[in-house]
C-alpha cells in the first residue's frame, strides 16, 4: 500500500482540521449508503500480487513462443531495446499533460518531434499529438468533415476494405449527427472489388471519402482517381495508412489526400492484446484549425529561448465546451513518445529496411503457400505484407492444426465478410524467418493430406 | 472603454453601423478586451448568402477563448472583410474601423429596435463587470 | 541552451538500429508505388538515447514532486504495475488469437469488470472506452439509446451543472443533445429549484460530477437523482472524482444510472505526459444491454476442475464499437494489480486519506486564501488566487511562482464558477511533510504577492524556459521541425 501516514500524523492532522475521526469527514454522504463493504478479496503484498498476475499472463500464449502470421491491424514487429528503456524514465511516464509548459518541455518537444515525423511519413503539413487508435482517428476525420461543410453535406463514402473495427467506430461516432448516412461497405459487395465502386458513390452531397492503403485485404491501389472524384465533387478525401508501409510506398500526399489517419502500433509498440495503441491524424495546411486533439507549436520565451507550447487550445473542449468539435482530452502521450523513439532509432534507412523485409518475406510466403495444393493467393492486386489465401477447408480447422505446431495462422475472413468463408488473411513481417515460413508451408501440406 | 455614440450594440457585443439599409458589423472594444490577443478570425458568412438574425457569421479565436459572432440582423451579405484573417490583431487595435467584419443589407428594419444605444450598452457593460 | 531537435542532430548516412539481410529470394518491388524520398532523421543509438534523456530532465513528474492538480488525482504510480503490464504473456499477445490462447487476458478483464462493478455499485460494465472523455461520450450515447429504445425521441436536452468539466458539454453536443446549464447554489450544491424547473419530458438526463469540481459532496444528491428520475430522465455520473468515494459510497447505490471511471486517476495508471488513459463505463441493470462492445463474458461455464472459458460478447442492444480491439488493455493490467494490492478494505483507506489530506491543506491555507465554498471538502478544494489588496497578482502568477519552489501548480481557472480559481487535490500518497512544505510555500507566496508582486508576475525564474509567447505560437503556427535540406 502506498499511503504513508503514521497514527501520530493522522491524529495531528485531525486536530488541525478540528475533528475527532476521519469518518466525520463523510457526514454529507447519505447514511444509508455510507461505508459499504466491498466484496473484493483482502489485500495482497507486492510479491503476491505479482505471482497472481504472472499466473494470468502465463495462461496466455503469445507471439513470443508462436510463429506469428496474424496481422489485420496489429503487427508483430521488432521494438529496439532503447524504446522501452527510454519511455520507462519516470520523468516521461509519471508526468502530467503539459498544460504548464515551463516544466514540461521534455514532453512538449517530444510531441513536436512526433508531429514532425508523422508529417514526414505521410507527406502532410500538420499532425496532431495523437488519438486513441487508428479507429477513433478515422472517426475524428468524419467529424472534421461534418463540421467543415457546416452540416450541409450528410453522405460519407466508406470503402468496405477499411478495417472493420474502424468502420464500426466511425459509424458509432456519426450516430450522434442528424441525417448522416454512411455508404460503400454494404455486406452484399464483392470484397475483392476495387476502388471503382467507391468512385461511383461520390456526389455533391458527399462530405468525406475514406479508403485504406494498403487496404484491409493487404492490397495496394493508386487512389488518384478516387481523390479526383472526391475533389471534383467538393468532398474531402481521407486515407487510412499503415506507417511501416510508408517506409517503402508513396505517401498519401501524392494521391491527393486531404486527411491521413492510421494506427501507429507498428512503430515499436508491442501487440499488448490490442491496447494501448496510437492513432495518428494529419492534414494539409488548410485544415489545421479544424484538427481535433492537442497540437504543439514552437515559440520563444521572454528571453528569446526556443520553447514549445500546446497551441490553438481555444478549439478544445476545456474552452469551447459544447461548441468544441470534439470532446477529446487525452492523447496517447507515452505511446506517441515510443513511436517517436522507434522512428529516431530506425531513421530513414532503418524504416526502409524493415519495410523491404516485410515486403520480400511476404512475397516469398505467398509464393510458397501457393505451391501447396489446396491453397492459393486470391487477389491479383499488388500487396505489401498481407495477402488473402483461399483454402479448400474451414479456416478454423487449419488454424487449429497450425497452433498445434506453434504457429499463429492468419485471420479467418469469413467472420467479417460473409462471402469469404475459407479465406484467411496472412501477414508477414521482419520477425518471420525463412525457416518459419518454410515450416508453415510444410504444416499446411500436412493438412491437405489429412 | 470605447463606445462610439454613432453605433448600436447587441448584448452579445456586436456593434452595428446603419447607413441607409446597409448594416456594417463588428465586435466592440469590451469584447476584444475580454478575449485578449486575437490570433485568428474566420468569416463563415459568404457574400450573396442570406443570414438569419442570431446565426453565427464569424468565429474569433484568441489564446484563451473562442467566440462566435452572431448576426444582429437578418439580410443578404454584401461584403466581408477578407483581410482580417491575415491581420487578426486589428480586432484588438481598431475594433470599430479597420476590423469591420461584414456588411449586410437589412431585410427587416425592426431588427434594429432590439439593439442598445451607446449609453445603454455602456451601462450594460458596467453591470457585467461586477 | 535548448535541446536540438531530432532533425538538427541528424547526420546523413548515420543509422541506429540495423536489421538482418533478407533471408528469402528477392521479389521485384512495385516500381510505380515506390516513394522517392523519406524525410526521417538519421541518428545513432547514442544520439537518440542522449536526446531523450536530456528531454526527460526538462520535465516535472510525480516521481520528482507533488502535483496538487485538482480533478487529476496525481497519485503515486506503483512500479509493480509496470512489471505486470510488461509480462510477455500480455505484451506479446495478439487480440485476434484464438480465444483459448488468451484466457489470461480475458480472465483479468472479467475480474476487473467485476471489481469495478462492485466498487461503483453497477450491474454491467465495459472496459472498452479509451479515456474519460470517451467514457463520457459512451455514457451519453447509452442514455440516448435507452430513450430511443422506448420510443421516446423527444428528449433532446442534457442538463449539465455550470461547474462541469468541458468534456461534459462537448460529449453531449457530439451526441446531438442541446446543452442546458444548471446553476450551483451558494453552498456549492446543484440548485434544486432551478433543477426542478428544468425537469420535463424533453430532458434526457443530467450529467453530475459528485463530488463536484469544487470538491464538495452534493448535500442533496438523493433528491437531485430523484427529481431527474421522476421526470423520466437518467443520471450520468462523471467518475473523475472517484478517489473520494472508494469504499465510502457507491454511485450506483445513490441511483446513478451510468458512470465512467478514470483508471489513470483513481486507479494509479501513469499519466504518461498526456496519455494513455482508460475510461471504463459502468451501468445500472436497465442499461446493461446498451454497453459498447465487445465486453468479456463467459462463453462456456467451468466446473470444479476446469475454469470457465472467457471471451468476447456483444451486448444485445449495444451502441456499437467505440474503439478497435478491446480497449487500453495495458492500463487494465495496472489497475487490476493496484486493486489487488489494496483489497476491499484498503480501497476505503485511499478515500479516507485523500480526503484527510485535502481537508488538512484547506485548514492550513484558508486564513491566507479566500475559500468561496468553505465547508468540509472531499479529496480536493478550490480557493481564489486573488486578493483585493494585491491587485496586480492573479492565479496564473501564483502558479508560475510555485514552479520556482519546485512544485507543480494546482489546476488553474477551473471550475469556471470560481473567480481566479486554484483547485488543489493532494491525493492520499502524499505525506504530512510534503503537505506542510507545500502549505508553507503557498503562504510564503501569498506574502510575496503583497510585498514583491513583480516576483510573481515575472515568474518562473528557475525553470528551463520562462513564460512562453502563446500568441506568437498561435499566430505563426509552427507545428513541425524545420528540416535542413
Amino acid at each position: 500500500m502506498f499511503i504513508p501516514h503514521t497514527d501520530a500524523e493522522r491524529k495531528e492532522m485531525l486536530q488541525t482540521i478540528g475533528i475527532e475521526r476521519i469518518e466525520d469527514l463523510f457526514a454529507d454522504v447519505p447514511a444509508a449508503f455510507r461505508f459499504p463493504e466491498l466484496n473484493i478479496p483482502p489485500a495482497l503484498t507486492e510479491m503476491e500480487a505479482l505471482q497472481d498476475v504472472q499466473g494470468l499472463a502465463d495462461a496466455n500464449e503469445s507471439a513470443r513462443e508462436l510463429a506469428c502470421f496474424l496481422g489485420a491491424g496489429a503487427y508483430n514487429h521488432y521494438s529496439p531495446a532503447a524504446v522501452d528503456f527510454l519511455i520507462s524514465r519516470s520523468e516521461f511516464s509519471t508526468a502530467y499533460t503539459p498544460y504548464q509548459p515551463e516544466v514540461s518541455q521534455g514532453t512538449l518537444q517530444a510531441i513536436f518531434e512526433f508531429q514532425s515525423l508523422i508529417c514526414g511519413l505521410t507527406g502532410m503539413d500538420a499532425s496532431n499529438a495523437s488519438h486513441y487508435d487508428g479507429a477513433t482517428a478515422t472517426a475524428e476525420a468524419g467529424i472534421l468533415a461534418y463540421h467543415y461543410f457546416r452540416e450541409k453535406r450528410s453522405k460519407f463514402v466508406l470503402s468496405h476494405a477499411v478495417h472493420p473495427d474502424y468502420r464500426g467506430v466511425l459509424k458509432t461516432y456519426m450516430c450522434g449527427y442528424e441525417g448522416v448516412e454512411v455508404v460503400g461497405d454494404e455486406a452484399e459487395l464483392d470484397p475483392f472489388s476495387g476502388p471503382e465502386h467507391i468512385t461511383s458513390l461520390i456526389d455533391k452531397n458527399t462530405a468525406l471519402v475514406v479508403v485504406q492503403y494498403p487496404d484491409f485485404l493487404g492490397r495496394i491501389y493508386d487512389y488518384t482517381p478516387v481523390a479526383k472524384a472526391a475533389h471534383d465533387n467538393g468532398a474531402l478525401f481521407c486515407m487510412v495508412v499503415n506507417p511501416t508501409a510508408l517506409g517503402l510506398l508513396k505517401p498519401p500526399s501524392e494521391f491527393g489526400a486531404d486527411i491521413v489517419v492510421g494506427e501507429g502500433q507498428p512503430l515499436g509498440i508491442p501487440l499488448s492484446f490490442g491496447g494501448p495503441y496510437l492513432g495518428f491524424f494529419a492534414t494539409r495546411k488548410e485544415f489545421v484549425r479544424k484538427i481535433a486533439g492537442r497540437l504543439v507549436g514552437e515559440t520563444v520565451d521572454s528571453q528569446g529561448r526556443r520553447g514549445y507550447v500546446l497551441t490553438l487550445t481555444a478549439r478544445e473542449q476545456h474552452i469551447r465546451r459544447d461548441k468544441a468539435t470534439s470532446n477529446i482530452c487525452t492523447n496517447q502521450g507515452l505511446i506517441a513518445l515510443a513511436a517517436t523513439i522507434y522512428l529516431s532509432l530506425l531513421g530513414k534507412q532503418g524504416l526502409r529496411q524493415v519495410a523491404e523485409l516485410c515486403y520480400q518475406k511476404a512475397h516469398y510466403a505467398a509464393d510458397q503457400i501457393s505451391q501447396v495444393p489446396g491453397f492459393k493467393v486470391c487477389s491479383s492486386a499488388p500487396f505489401f505484407h498481407e495477402f488473402v489465401i483461399c483454402c479448400d477447408q474451414p479456416v478454423a480447422e487449419i488454424n487449429e492444426h497450425l497452433l498445434e505446431h506453434n504457429i499463429l495462422g492468419g485471420l479467418d475472413l469469413g467472420a467479417i465478410y460473409p462471402s469469404l468463408k475459407n479465406h484467411l488473411l496472412m501477414a508477414v513481417t521482419e520477425m518471420n524467418s525463412r525457416e518459419q515460413i518454410d515450416t508453415l508451408c510444410e504444416v499446411l501440406k500436412e493438412i491437405t493430406h489429412v | 472603454m470605447n463606445v462610439p455614440t454613432n453605433l448600436k450594440y447587441a448584448k452579445t457585443d456586436e456593434w452595428v453601423k446603419l447607413e441607409g439599409n446597409v448594416a456594417t458589423i463588428g465586435v466592440s472594444d469590451y469584447a476584444q478586451s475580454q478575449l485578449s490577443d486575437v490570433v485568428y478570425v474566420e468569416i463563415s458568412a459568404v457574400v450573396g448568402e442570406h443570414v438569419a438574425k442570431n446565426s453565427t457569421i464569424v468565429t474569433i479565436e484568441s489564446v484563451k477563448a473562442a467566440a462566435d459572432v452572431n448576426a444582429p440582423v437578418s439580410g443578404k451579405v454584401l461584403a466581408v472583410n477578407e483581410g482580417l484573417s491575415q491581420t487578426p490583431e486589428l480586432v484588438n487595435n481598431d475594433p470599430y474601423e479597420a476590423a469591420w467584419m461584414i456588411k449586410i443589407e437589412v431585410e427587416n428594419p425592426a431588427d434594429m429596435d432590439s439593439l442598445l444605444d451607446a449609453a445603454g450598452y455602456a451601462s450594460y457593460c458596467e453591470e457585467r463587470s461586477h | 541552451m535548448s535541446e536540438p531537435t531530432l532533425f538538427e542532430l541528424s547526420s546523413p548516412g548515420r543509422s541506429g538500429v540495423r536489421f538482418p539481410a533478407a533471408d528469402v529470394p528477392f521479389s521485384e518491388l512495385p516500381g510505380e508505388f515506390l516513394r522517392e524520398n523519406l524525410p526521417l532523421p538519421e541518428l545513432s543509438e547514442l544520439d537518440v538515447v542522449r536526446h531523450f534523456t536530456h528531454l526527460s530532465t526538462l520535465n516535472y513528474s510525480i516521481d520528482s514532486g507533488l502535483y496538487p492538480l485538482g480533478s487529476c488525482t496525481m497519485k503515486y504510480n506503483p512500479k509493480i504495475n509496470e512489471v505486470a503490464a510488461r509480462l510477455p504473456g500480455f505484451a506479446f499477445s495478439h487480440p485476434y488469437q484464438p480465444v483459448e490462447t488468451l484466457q489470461g487476458s480475458f480472465a483479468l478483464m472479467f475480474q476487473l469488470q467485476d471489481w469495478l462493478k462492485e466498487i461503483g455499485g453497477f450491474s454491467g460494465i465495459s472496459l472498452q472506452p479509451a479515456a474519460g472523455a470517451q467514457g463520457e461520450l459512451v455514457g451519453v450515447m447509452i442514455i440516448r439509446a435507452y430513450h430511443h429504445s422506448r420510443g421516446d425521441f423527444n428528449r433532446r436536452r442534457m442538463l449539465i451543472p455550470d461547474s462541469a468539466h468541458g468534456t461534459n458539454p462537448a460529449s453531449s453536443a457530439m451526441s446531438g443533445f442541446e446543452v442546458v446549464p444548471v446553476p450551483t447554489d451558494a453552498l456549492g450544491n446543484v440548485d434544486l429549484t432551478a433543477l426542478k424547473a428544468l425537469c420535463s419530458d424533453q430532458m434526457a438526463g443530467l450529467m453530475l460530477t459528485n463530488p463536484n469540481t469544487l470538491g464538495l459532496f452534493d448535500q442533496n444528491v438523493l433528491e437531485v437523482v430523484r427529481l431527474v428520475h421522476d421526470c423520466g430522465g437518467l443520471v450520468y455520473g462523471d467518475g473523475a472524482n472517484m478517489n473520494a468515494l472508494l469504499g465510502i459510497c457507491r454511485p450506483g447505490d445513490l441511483g446513478i444510472d451510468v458512470m465512467h471511471f478514470n483508471l489513470h486517476k483513481t486507479f494509479s495508471t501513469p499519466h504518461g505526459g498526456g496519455g494513455p488513459g482508460s475510461g471504463p463505463v459502468g451501468v445500472a441493470a436497465h442499461l446493461v444491454d446498451f454497453l459498447p462492445g465487445p465486453i468479456v463474458g463467459i462463453l462456456e461455464e467451468g466446473d470444479d476442475e476446469t475454469p470457465p472459458l472467457y471471451g468476447p460478447v456483444m451486448p444485445k442492444q449495444s451502441i456499437g464499437r467505440i474503439k478497435s480491439f478491446y480497449g487500453q488493455f495495458g492500463m487494465m493490467v495496472r489497475a487490476y494489480t493496484y486493486i489487488n494490492m489494496y483489497g476491499g478494505e484498503g480501497l476505503r483507506k485511499i478515500a479516507e486519506y485523500a480526503v484527510l489530506n485535502a481537508n488538512y491543506l484547506l485548514a492550513r491555507l484558508r486564513g491566507k486564501y479566500t475559500v468561496p465554498y468553505d465547508r468540509v471538502c472531499m479529496h480536493e478544494f478550490v480557493m481564489e488566487g486573488v486578493w483585493s489588496d494585491a491587485p496586480e497578482v492573479h492565479a496564473l502568477d501564483i502558479s508560475k511562482r510555485l514552479m520556482d519552489y519546485k512544485f507543480h501548480p494546482p489546476t488553474n481557472y477551473f471550475p469556471l464558477i470560481v473567480h481566479e480559481a486554484l483547485m488543489i487535490e493532494p491525493t492520499e500518497t502524499e505525506s504530512k511533510q510534503t503537505l506542510d512544505h507545500f502549505a508553507d510555500t503557498m503562504i510564503k507566496i501569498a506574502e510575496e504577492a503583497h510585498t514583491q508582486p513583480s516576483l510573481l508576475r515575472q515568474a518562473p525564474h528557475n525553470t528551463p524556459v520562462g513564460r512562453l509567447d502563446e500568441v506568437k505560437a498561435a499566430k505563426e503556427l509552427v507545428l513541425c521541425c524545420w528540416i535542413p535540406d
